[in-house]
């Protein structure tokens, strides 16, 4: 079940989309998950998909492969659409025992789908495209402005690194923990929910300890390197904005203004 | 009484790479007699940890088979939790286990797993801590207060305390002090000698296995290359060492002074042995 986990999944490859600095990445996926709520009819939609579609086709990561991401979902999706089908008021299509099918009922199932699939596919195509450690140096870098207020934005930065880094270590401890207690005669699978929890804390105490271990040991080799936060530190491969960053940016912009400009006016 | 293991081959699996799988062991066969300690050695990677978690279900081979005297633990009829307390699988670094707040309560835990009487239980740990060198005092300290080889010891307690017929462990020396690592390998061997305990020892220590093992697996690249007794396998030096391995320090040294002329026998793989038969070379009053 472990192996389920979607954080980072990293898609190499040299695609415009993965040589794009990771700030300008951010931002396009702010903006993009701002613009599916400012539409609001068909023209917007139709436009935020055709963006979409030309983003993944330009990233060359494979469809099929980006729909394996959306099965996580599915479910949330499901509930969310037969919500909106069934329990909208207006002119009613199709009406048995106490269920009643609306116009707008549908109107809004299909929207609610589409800006679900498309926020899900937008901000996985960033994780795709970008690798963990380049999504914390841009967030670092895009929100250094917050240092100004006192937020420490290099060392959340840095934590979040090292947690990244820290999942397949953990999770490998993990398996061997499992197998260990598992091999004294531990049973985890079977037994009800409360005896299940139970039977986790021969494998989480163990798990707990070997953590604790490794942030102490890893706290000692960066003093040892003389890590003393971010003030004054300077980067080996500093972030660059190229041409076509702003080139990014400029169609974001375009982007956003004609999603505004079709929901109000149309 | 013997597990024997017959033409058995795992396929590791990997989804996510483009290849998709590979062998990691490759036909093995080989047989485990209770009466007789076995040492598996090969270099890294040779798939020796893989191996040894076939030998209680915690991996399921992908061909082949393996019979429990003489009972295939893969048939339908086969209890995996009978096979797990007859045969203890202590893992690399065993002390990380322990989760108790002190080691008597979880040297228990094996034996409760087993559904047995509390006065079983306690009987089963108080036997198991005694026998790998605890004292009654002891029983109450925990884990975080003894030191590394002590851990251990609790730790293989442990399983121990489920009474297995086997008791196989993955590296239990690395990481000891050679004050460790003696005492160590001599609660084994009185294990194995006075309760009749079979012993598998998976090792890269060449001297470790040397002096202990009365059969030698030698595993490379997932497939066995030498199986037979240790004077026989630590003559084929140069085969040993083209996989990443060698013969103990003492055969090594037997084979320094066969080149300068002295005239040793085969088979002199640990010190004690080595030092008798130079003894005997200069009292003949060779060169």
């Amino acid at each position: 079940m472990f192996r389920d986990i979607t954080l980072g999944q990293y898609y190499p490859g040299q695609s415009i989309i993965h040589r794009l600095d990771p700030r300008t990445k951010l931002l396009w996926t702010l903006v993009y998950i701002v613009s599916l709520f400012v539409a609001d009819n068909k023209y917007a939609y139709g436009a935020s998909v055709l963006a979409l579609a030309a983003v993944i086709i330009l990233s060359s990561v494979p469809f099929t492969h980006m729909l394996k991401g959306l099965k996580a979902v599915l479910v949330i999706l499901i509930i969310s659409v037969l919500f909106n089908l069934f329990l909208t008021d207006g002119r009613v299509l199709v009406s048995f025992w106490i269920f009643k099918i609306t116009l707008e009922g549908i109107r809004r199932a299909v929207f609610m789908a589409v800006r679900l699939v498309c926020l899900i596919l937008g901000a996985s195509l960033m994780t795709y495209t970008t690798t963990p450690n380049q999504l914390t140096d841009g967030i670092e870098r895009g929100l250094g402005f917050l240092k100004l207020i006192r937020v420490p934005v290099h060392e959340i930065a840095m934590m979040m690194s090292i947690a990244l880094r820290f999942i397949p270590i953990l999770t490998e401890e993990l398996d061997k923990i499992i197998k260990a207690q598992t091999a004294r005669g531990a049973d985890l699978e079977s037994g009800n929910f409360i005896k299940r929890a139970k039977a986790m804390t021969p494998i989480l105490i163990p798990l707990f300890v070997s953590a604790f271990r490794r942030a102490g040991d890893l706290a000692q080799a960066m003093e040892a390197r003389c890590y003393h936060g971010g003030r004054g530190r300077t980067r080996m491969n500093p972030l660059s904005m190229a041409g076509r960053d702003y080139a990014a940016i400029i169609i974001m912009f375009a982007y956003l203004g004609g999603i505004i400009v079709l929901s109000v006016l149309l | 009484m013997s597990i024997e293991i017959k033409n058995l081959s795992y396929t590791y699996n990997n989804p996510g790479s483009e290849n998709g799988s590979r062998f990691v062991l490759k036909n093995i066969s080989a047989t485990i007699k209770k009466d007789e300690i076995t040492a598996i050695i090969g270099p890294t990677g040779s798939g020796k940890s893989t191996l040894v978690q076939h030998l209680n279900l915690l991996l399921h081979a992908s061909e082949g088979d393996i019979l429990y005297d003489g009972r295939s633990i893969y048939g339908d009829d086969f209890d995996r939790k009978t096979l797990r307390a007859s045969v203890g699988l202590v893992f690399q670094y065993p002390e990380y286990q322990l989760f108790e707040n002190d080691i008597f309560t979880d040297v228990c835990f094996g034996p409760k797993n087993l559904g047995l009487e509390k006065d079983e239980v306690e009987s089963r740990a108080k036997k198991a801590l005694l026998a790998v060198g605890f004292s009654d005092s002891d029983f109450s300290r925990s884990p975080f207060e003894l030191s590394g080889g002590q851990r251990r010891r609790a730790a293989i307690a442990g399983v121990l305390a489920m009474q297995p017929e086997y008791l196989v462990l993955d590296e239990p020396a690395a990481g000891l002090d050679p004050k460790g690592r003696r005492e160590l390998f001599q609660m084994l061997r009185r294990l194995h000698d006075e309760n009749g305990v079979g012993i598998v020892l998976v090792s890269h220590s060449m001297d470790d296995v040397a002096d202990f093992a009365g059969k030698i697996l030698v595993l490379n690249d997932g497939r066995v290359i030498f199986d037979d007794t240790p004077e026989r396998i630590f003559s084929h030096g140069e085969e040993l060492r083209t996989v990443g391995l060698d013969v103990p320090q003492a055969a090594r040294l037997a084979e320094i002074l066969r080149e300068y002329g002295f005239d040793l026998p085969q088979g002199l793989i640990t010190m004690d042995r080595l030092r008798t038969a130079i003894t005997d070379c200069f009292n003949r009053g060779d060169k």
